[in-house]
């Protein structure tokens, strides 16, 4: 009798407790994400409301033809494996150097997590000017290297603007994968480096078969996570270029907000935007099921 | 033979001390190049060769967005006024989720309820929803109720991606802490809230600035949302900083000191509380 007494004061309790965040995460992700895929099912012009309507898998099927959107989509997979594989080999390259021992190691570690804690607006601005065609600290510095011959242009061309534009988001992602990787190196035990070295594995061999083995879950999450934000990216391609030059770096975020607040058309930017959110929600399912696990354990 | 392993010592050393000299350019140069760019003069840095240090330097920058000077007393105001929108959608945002998460957290690590694992899960799916996805709707509902461009709307749309996970970060610190304690507080007669109160919140004192600091910065940083759903009365710093490089193209320098201040706050909660942030992701993510 006892016992049920206070099963049902915790369950009031639990409840009573969790509930607000529940109708908070409600209100504001749930019912919105639910109801993006009915208005993706519409043809919904702020500019011509006469033809409004349900259209079913309408827009959808006008996605598949359209040429703006699927080079957004090439542009958006290459801008995001590009930057992810960038972070990771330059995150877990800067985690191995911080992990050894020389002075000023805390000092430095703690600098590593500068570019991660500024707003990702002010990296954009920041860049921008960096790369600036006439003023730009890009080209003074190449150039009093010797490097170039005169100032140049680099946001005008495809290539370099799109290697620029990655070039600014793995600096601010890469601190990221940095401290992930030195929390998990931190773990590893030294016997396993010291059994290595004894068997007579060599310092390259003992990173290939030992260090990046150990690595490997805690690389396969940073790379997961940074995968999801790149696929989400905006900021930067919208300051730096505004997607150009020409759409060459028009990632689907930016393609989202122009076709939904600059053309207005609701209906076919939210089917977009419901595909994007499918396109990075469908492999978190994997990323999901591995976090649950780990909570029901512990 | 001695002298040889020597030697490869020393060499292994100078190694490694360049290595991390080209670390610390790599991570700080282009904020340092931001940082100088906001004390030049404008017509110190149209030279070139550049001179990376400035043989001169000023306030000028800051002071335009701080104080009105001749025709240009728009731009004064409109950049306090997001300062204020900032400061204040940022810190309410931080406490509304840490109550609410707080609650919330401990109902789901000392309370057995239905439905509490299905809670959880729900709190890591809707961590993967991307905003972009959400975002039309979330501006059409905002406009019904008539709080497009107010610091109630965004500070609501904040906890949508804030809000789950301080919950999945304090639950972990609460997990981590033994329930003995609590246990033996409530033999002596304090209830679970009392207990909550008197016993867990101050042992997960770390765990609670660490999420705050997170709250903070993620609420203070954001832009996609603020860009969208404001427009005059309750725009962002991060806002105005996006439109000062869209919209005054050549006025690098004043962008330049827009920037420094906007990223001052993170960047020194960042330095400052850098061990609790290195915690929280770790266990943000891994876990």
């Amino acid at each position: 009798m006892q016992d049920r007494v206070k099963f049902s004061s915790q369950r009031g309790l639990g409840l009573a407790l969790t509930i607000p965040t529940l109708v908070a995460v409600f209100g504001t992700v749930l019912v919105p994400f639910v109801n993006s895929f009915w208005l993706s099912l519409h043809r919904r012009d702020i500019g011509r409301p006469h033809l409004d309507g349900f259209i079913g898998l309408g827009n959808y099927l006008k996605l598949l033809q359209d040429d703006r959107f699927l080079n957004s989509l090439e542009v958006t997979v290459v801008f995001s494996v590009t930057s992810v594989i960038l972070e990771l080999m330059l995150g877990v390259a800067i985690a191995l150097v911080l992990n050894e021992k020389f002075k000023g190691r805390g000092f430095v570690r703690g600098l590593i997590i500068l570019p991660w804690a500024m707003p990702s607006i002010v990296n954009a601005a920041m860049w921008q000017w960096i790369y600036n065609a006439d003023h730009g600290a890009l080209n003074a510095l190449l150039s009093q290297l010797g490097l170039i011959d005169g100032y140049k242009v680099w946001l005008a061309n495809p290539l370099t603007a799109k290697s620029l534009i990655i070039l600014a988001n793995v600096w601010k992602e890469t601190p990221f994968t940095v401290l992930l990787v030195l929390a998990a190196l931190q773990g590893i035990p030294d016997d396993i480096f010291d059994a290595a070295k004894v068997d007579g594995a060599s310092a390259w061999q003992r990173f290939w078969t030992v260090t990046l083995r150990l690595l490997t879950p805690v690389i396969m999450v940073a790379g997961f996570l940074q995968l999801l934000w790149g696929f989400q990216t905006f900021e930067l391609a919208y300051i730096i270029t505004g997607g150009g030059p020409a759409s060459a770096n028009e990632l689907l975020a930016l393609r989202i907000y122009t076709q939904t607040f600059n053309s207005l058309r609701f209906g076919y930017g939210a089917s977009i935007a419901y595909l994007t959110g499918l396109i990075i929600l469908i492999p978190s399912i994997y990323y999901i099921r591995a976090a649950y696990r780990s909570v029901v354990e512990y | 033979m001695a002298n040889h392993t020597n030697f490869r010592r020393m060499g292994r050393q100078v190694l490694l001390y360049l290595a991390v000299l080209i670390i610390i350019f790599w991570t700080v140069a282009p904020y340092l190049w931001l940082i100088i760019s906001s004390f030049s003069y404008r017509i110190d840095l149209l030279q070139v060769p550049l001179r990376w240090i400035p043989a001169r330097v000023t306030l000028d920058n800051y002071y335009e967005l701080f104080f009105s000077r001749g025709g240009t007393n728009a731009n004064a105001s409109l950049f306090l006024r997001a300062l204020g929108n900032s400061g204040v959608i940022a810190s309410s945002t931080t406490l509304i989720c840490l109550l609410l998460g707080v609650l919330s957290a401990y109902a789901l690590s000392r309370l057995k309820f239905p439905g509490s694992r299905v809670y959880m899960v729900l709190m890591l799916i809707v961590q993967m929803i991307p905003p972009i996805a959400i975002i039309i709707p979330l501006y059409v509902i905002l406009r019904r109720f008539e709080l497009l461009d107010t610091r109630y709307g965004l500070i609501l749309v904040y906890l949508s991606f804030i809000l789950p996970l301080v919950v999945w970060l304090m639950r972990s610190y609460f997990g981590a802490i033994p329930s003995e304690l609590e246990d033996a507080a409530r033999i002596d007669g304090c209830t679970r809230l009392g207990a909550l109160f008197r016993i867990i919140l101050p042992l997960s004192g770390p765990g609670l600035v660490s999420v705050a600091v997170f709250a903070f910065i993620a609420a203070w940083n954001e832009y996609l949302y603020a860009f969208v759903l404001t427009t005059a009365a309750a725009k962002t710093l991060p806002v105005l900083v996006g439109e000062f490089s869209t919209k005054l193209g050549l006025e690098y320098l004043r962008i330049a000191a827009a920037g420094v201040l906007a990223s001052l706050p993170p960047v020194i909660l960042a330095l400052v509380f850098q061990r609790f942030i290195i915690r929280g992701l770790t266990a943000g993510a891994v876990k």
